[in-house]
């Protein structure tokens, strides 16, 4: 599982949930593969992720690099900078772990790099 | 009551695609070539910003066959599917999306927004049948559409191409996505052939607009009356000659094929249905 999937997952399909998000990781195996960078798609992803989460994320997993704490402006015209928030999405992945859903608990594990997301029928 | 060929009556998803069923997806060819057409029409059909790289969602995703047309066209995506063997398999072909297991009828796990665009090849039909006890097909249909309109974004559409088993499915599927919020409708290519014949429900978020036109259809204006003619048609007898060996006829045929999506020769030849000269 991919940073950028995990900016976008939350846990709202279970009973009694209201935002369930973001998702605790709690990572076993992390793997870095290489991605083609593509400038265009990174700046145009920006403004839907939630900065903070991603970089919460990227520091629990070790991956952080010198990406500051709040996003700067004009990161458009930043390519150095927009490599870096790269690395992060695209490039870092979670193989084995677990995800936690934040007002309950609930854990989702992570077997090979997919998130198990599946419900039990109470709680649906 | 039930036909055997449906792979929904056999079996649950979860249980029906297993290590064997997923082999399928990369041994044959057939399937492989059906999959990637459907999904090249519908991302056709979903009008995506040209030349731009968008983050969409495949729905039912398998073996991703369609996420790969995606990848070709130079997006992002991320899958979600309810067989693990089948994204195994994709794992196994190295495409580049994320994947998820899960149940779409549950709805989806992803906050408000996230989506471009949304595409499913071959994956609604499976919502329409109860596998459980606590199944409810029309309540998990709408907890998906409406899932799927809270994470999608506001001028986002989502194609689903399905193989409905009924005009009733049709109308329980449609009648879901428009409570859901969705505008949109059906739009049916070759409606005149059985084979090439195929459903996509086109859902927009964002306002209603014109449906996209199928293919395979003619225009013509709906005629509300009888048209007048003053010729009266003669029976001739014994003047007939062998009726398929007539220009009318053989055009007629290649039009009727065209119609139906079936393959036929776009350069008609001068010589086509011309009587052969006659013997000494």
């Amino acid at each position: 599982m991919k940073l950028l999937t995990h900016n976008m997952l939350s846990s709202k399909c279970l009973k009694g949930v209201v935002t369930g998000y973001p998702l605790t990781i709690i990572a076993k195996d992390v793997k870095v593969s290489e991605v083609d960078f593509n400038q265009e798609f990174v700046s145009r992803v920006l403004p839907k992720l939630d900065w903070n989460v991603l970089w919460k994320a990227a520091e629990r997993l070790g991956h952080v690099g010198e990406l500051p704490q709040t996003l700067i402006e004009n990161y458009e015209n930043d390519p150095e900078f927009l490599k870096k928030v790269h690395h992060v999405l695209l490039e870092v992945e979670v193989i084995n772990g677990e995800l936690v859903c934040p007002e309950t608990g609930r854990k989702f594990p992570i077997t090979s790099g997919i998130p198990n997301m599946l419900l039990n029928d109470d709680e649906v | 009551m039930f036909s055997r060929t449906r792979p929904e009556h056999k079996a649950p998803p979860d249980l029906f695609y297993d290590e064997k069923e997923a082999q399928k997806y990369t041994g044959n060819s057939r399937m492989i070539e059906i999959q990637t057409q459907m999904c090249e029409r519908a991302m056709e059909l979903m009008l995506l910003p040209e030349d731009e790289p968008c983050f969409l969602l495949d729905l039912g995703c398998g073996s991703g066959l369609s996420g790969s047309v995606l990848e070709e066209n130079g997006h992002y995506w991320v899958g979600v599917d309810i067989s693990r063997a089948m994204l195994d398999v994709a794992q196994e072909r190295e495409t580049e999306g994320d994947l998820i297991l899960g149940d779409l009828g549950d709805g989806l796990p992803f906050r408000a927004g996230a989506f471009d665009g949304a595409v499913s090849i071959s994956a609604l039909q499976w919502l329409c049948n109860a596998d459980k006890v606590n199944h409810n097909p029309q309540k998990r249909l709408y907890k998906f559409f409406s899932s799927l309109f809270a994470c999608l974004s506001r001028t986002a559409r989502a194609v689903f191409q399905f193989y409905p088993e009924n005009s009733k499915q049709v109308e329980l599927i449609t009648a879901q996505a428009m409570k859901a919020g969705f505008y949109g409708g059906i739009v049916i290519d070759y409606p005149n052939s059985t084979k090439a014949k195929k459903f996509f429900l086109v859902l927009m978020t964002g306002g209603s607009a014109p449906l996209p036109k199928a293919l395979g259809v003619e225009e013509s204006l709906p005629q509300t009356q009888a048209q007048f003619t003053s010729k009266r048609e003669k029976f001739k007898k014994g003047n007939r000659k062998n009726v398929k060996s007539n220009k009318e006829w053989i055009l007629e045929k290649i039009e009727r094929r065209r119609k139906q999506g079936k393959p036929v020769r776009e350069h008609l030849s001068k010589f086509t249905g011309r009587s052969r000269p006659t013997k000494f």
